[in-house]
């Protein structure tokens, strides 16, 4: 086991097999542990319902198959994760009274798992086994609640004690999933708990919900339709799943169009190979570590990636693209030309304005007038943006090191910017920069 | 929709009519007005909440889900009165005679459902456990003819109100996005459709709480859709502005990537190429010169011959391109095409000398609009050409230079939808931008280059 790395996950891609972190390894444990114990129970005790055990459990295995990317390199189960809250949730097939164990629930939704990851392992796409144990912890959680309640005559009688104790139960998973995910986020990328689980819960809850109402739509739609509630169910949740990833995969297009798009000024000459990509990447993990949210992290890194484009309005290309050797008013004009460009798409005017102020001073009330105008007449006029203090951190920290990775140099090239908080740099920009650059250090080591 | 056409009038005439007659026939004996009215209103939740696909003519809304529940609930007249609530949907933009024929439309796309329902044998009613799974052909049938009817009577009225003798503006108007549009439309159609058996079973079960659960994950999808549609704005935007950012380097350039990238989509739409290739296209014709940004500026900017070193620096610039975009994960085809753009017909053409078929098509596409915008266009040398003599310009060269089918093809295409000329460059306005001396895309300057050897 290492030290968890503070970069994110697109730059280190960690297969099960090379590296995992504490508390990866912790849900996973537990998750295998409670697998074990219920299917040992399950093989003692013998299948009951077993035509409906293998329907749900073709269902749950097709919906991992059909895995669904979400923004922010989420991996997720809409179709199969329904299916095995819907099989916890089960009161009746048509008049038939289901008489199954939790244990049974959390061995056939594994089982539905495992089958479901083989092609993806066939292909050689990684078996995501963090995410499997998450889902497979959740629905565990509601089968050994509410599957004692299942006989229980008050709840086969009064819908509206049913209705209300399902809906209760589907919300309690979807949030311990929120929160299993944000922890294992805080773990790998270092993010803050608050922060992270406030991110996650903004970008499931859309999909949440919809699994959540699927899984209840399933459970009461069997007692009509029998099983057959499962195969008219999947069609509607397929095409939701793909409206989903029709819209994550323009935003991966995006992402990478911009990427790609930056680096024209390094092929053009303006800037040494790989600096925006540099750039972006240290901006984002100090944007994590000072706690900013996912959709402002995606601002921060676009405009990273793009703190540069200026350069393109520029007649000569600066020596070596260090834009911290040239004057600030050329520095001004390049950032103001950039966000000029970025301006131009009406779509990015945030990132923009994160671009225009990427060289304003941490603390210098003369530079306000740098960009035309907006001047207080008493008190000092507002510092620029946090993310545009946290480029012009990781902007001069890479001029100064560039693709070099050698600590003793990084650690150099900190103890330079510190010297210049008083007005210059963010002090917090810098402290979050070290605790990044010392973390990295150790990991080359 | 301005002012229509006779044959409009009557067809929309002809569909509210109908609607009319077959409503007001009845029976309304045994109707349950309980559910007509709770479908009602959610019929008119989900119109006040549709999506709008293109601006100021298609929308989509989710409605289709509750109409199929009633067909199975309360049969086709029934059914015809809920698919009639879409009149009070409140949403602005439609005009009231929009508003009519969507009425109309529904109602009748809602009877004849419901006629199939019962002609395949389904009975109307709350479907209990006996129901299933029997119900689901009649079922199935009565989604289709819901959802093709309400296709078929909207084509007929999109293709009769069609805008005439446009010039060419992006996608308004052009039947290829239409056919395209409905196709993906249609599909999910069919899948909400599912919704509507799934309403009317919980129905028994649970109530009316059955249709609150159904509407969660369709206003999902509803979200999702948007989100597509907003993120794929941006996206369009974001790509644009940055090529012109690319061009800023070259002052007679302006503009260039966004007219090649207009007239490889004309040529695209022209001989019938798929929605989606025609989307890869398009961002190839926007990005085919990113890689000209490799090329030295003193190379772009010297005014006679070239040496065998600067113009092998010219030529490397698809190559160029090609490694800036190739991260991109959109069709490889659109990469091909920015790799292969200055290949010609007889093979003479660079980086690697293809000929004929071998270069792809994206290709061959892209190379005649970019030698047509190249000419049209004002350079430092020259003026800018007309378009009559661009055309024989690239006449001349077809079979050649170009493929004669694309050239064929865009011909055709300049003289349906016309060819907005761009503006000729103010000199002086501009201190940044340096000025190129020969165009690589002018098939009629070819560059000069010196003779060693």
């Amino acid at each position: 086991m290492t030290e968890p790395t503070g970069r994110t996950p697109r730059e280190l891609r960690r297969y099960p097999w090379q590296v995992r972190d504490s508390g990866e390894l912790l849900l996973m444990v537990a998750a295998g542990v409670w697998l074990v114990a219920a299917v040992a129970q399950t093989a003692a005790e013998g299948l009951r319902d077993p035509r409906i055990a293998i329907a749900f459990g073709a269902l749950i295995a097709f919906g991992e198959l059909l895995r669904l990317n979400l923004p922010g390199d989420r991996e997720t189960a809409p179709i199969g994760f329904a299916g095995a809250l819907a099989y916890a949730l089960l009161i009746r097939v048509g008049t038939h009274l289901v008489q199954y164990s939790a244990e049974q629930v959390v061995t056939v939704a594994a089982i539905g798992m495992i089958i479901g990851a083989l092609p993806h392992l066939a292909v050689g796409r990684p078996a995501r086994v963090s995410g499997m144990a998450t889902r497979l912890l959740c629905v565990a959680c509601v089968a050994y609640i509410f599957r004692p309640l299942a006989g229980n005559s008050a709840v086969e009688k009064h819908w509206g004690l049913a209705v209300t104790l399902m809906t209760a139960l589907t919300v309690l998973a979807l949030l311990l999933e929120a929160v299993l995910t944000a922890l294992l986020r805080v773990d790998e990328q270092r993010a803050m708990f608050r922060v992270a689980l406030v991110d996650e819960m903004r970008v499931q809850l859309p999909l949440g919900a919809a699994v959540g109402a699927s899984a209840l739509l399933i459970a009461f739609a069997a007692e009509v339709m029998g099983l057959a509630a499962l195969a008219v169910f999947t069609a509607p949740l397929l095409v939701t799943q793909v409206a989903f990833r029709r819209y994550a995969g323009i935003r991966t297009t995006y992402l990478q169009t911009v990427r790609a798009l930056a680096k024209v000024t390094e092929i053009g000459g303006y800037v040494e190979a790989g600096h925006s990509e540099r750039v972006s990447r240290l901006a984002v993990a100090i944007g994590r570590e000072l706690g900013i949210h996912e959709p402002e992290l995606l601002e921060l890194e676009y405009a990273a990636l793009m703190h540069d484009i200026g350069q393109l309005s520029l007649h000569d290309p600066i020596p070596g693209g260090a834009t911290v050797l040239v004057s600030r008013q050329d520095q001004q004009r390049i950032a103001e030309l950039g966000a000029d460009v970025i301006q131009q798409a009406q779509v990015l005017d945030s990132v923009a304005e994160i671009v225009r102020r990427q060289n304003e001073p941490y603390r210098d009330p003369g530079a306000a007038s740098g960009h035309g105008g907006y001047t207080e007449p008493s008190g000092p006029p507002p510092g620029p943006p946090l993310s545009s203090r946290i480029i012009k951190t990781a902007n001069a920290f890479d001029d100064l090191v560039g693709s070099s990775l050698d600590p003793g140099r990084a650690e150099a090239a900190v103890q330079r910017l510190r010297l210049d908080t008083a007005s210059e740099h963010d002090p917090a920009t810098v402290e979050a920069l070290s605790r990044v650059v010392s973390r990295r250090s150790v990991i080359q080591m | 929709m301005g002012k229509l056409s006779r044959a409009a009038l009557i067809y929309i005439g002809a569909v509210v009519a109908t609607a009319v007659v077959l409503v007001a026939r009845g029976p309304f004996t045994g109707l349950r007005w309980q559910y007509v009215v709770f479908l009602g209103i959610l019929v008119i939740v989900s119109e006040s909440r549709a999506t709008q696909l293109r601006k100021g003519q298609l929308s989509w809304s989710s409605s289709s889900a509750a109409m199929l529940a009633s067909v199975v609930l309360v049969g086709p007249v029934g059914a015809a009165i809920v698919g009639a609530c879409t009149a009070l949907g409140v949403r602005r933009g439609p005009s009231i005679l929009q508003r009519v024929f969507n009425t109309a439309m529904y109602a009748l796309s809602a009877y004849l459902a419901g006629r199939v329902f019962l002609a395949f044998g389904g009975h109307v009613g709350l479907p209990d456990e006996k129901s299933f799974p029997v119900i689901i052909a009649p079922f199935a049938a009565a989604a289709l003819v819901l959802v093709a009817a309400n296709h078929g009577l909207l084509s007929g009225v999109l293709w009769l109100t069609r805008p005439r003798d446009r010039m060419s503006s992006g996608a308004s108007g052009s039947p290829g996005v239409g056919v395209g549009l409905s196709a993906r439309l249609l599909l999910s159609d069919l899948g909400y459709a599912a919704y509507g058996l799934l309403m009317a079973a919980l129905w028994s079960v649970v109530g009316f709480f059955a249709p609150l659960l159904v509407l969660i994950p369709l206003f999902v999808a509803r979200w999702a859709v948007a989100q597509f549609a907003e993120q794929q704005k941006a996206y369009e935007a974001t790509v644009g502005a940055l090529c012109q950012a690319v061009e800023t380097k070259d002052f007679y350039t302006r503009g260039h990537s966004d007219r090649v990238s207009r007239g490889s989509v004309m040529i695209a739409r022209e001989i019938g190429m798929r929605g989606e290739r025609v989307e890869a296209i398009r961002y190839a014709g926007m990005l085919h010169d990113v890689g000209k940004l490799g090329v030295p500026t003193r190379v772009l900017q010297k005014t006679g011959k070239l040496t065998e070193e600067e113009y092998d620096a010219i030529q490397l610039h698809p190559m160029r391109g090609l490694d800036i975009v190739r991260e991109i994960g959109f069709l490889d085809e659109a990469l091909d095409g920015i790799m292969h753009h200055h290949e010609r017909i007889d093979g003479r053409g660079y980086p690697m000398g293809l000929a004929g078929h071998e270069i792809p098509e994206f290709a061959r596409v892209l190379a005649v609009a970019d030698a047509f915008d190249s000419m049209t266009s004002t350079r430092s040398y020259r003026g800018a050409r007309p378009v009559s003599e661009a055309i024989e310009e690239l006449r001349k060269w077809s079979g050649t230079q170009f493929d004669p089918a694309f050239v064929d093809a865009f011909v055709a295409a300049l003289k349906r939808h016309g060819w907005h000329l761009p503006e000729p460059p103010v000199i002086g306005a501009d201190d940044l931008a340096p000025v190129t001396a020969q165009d690589h895309d002018d098939p009629g300057a070819p560059i000069r280059v010196i003779d060693s050897l």
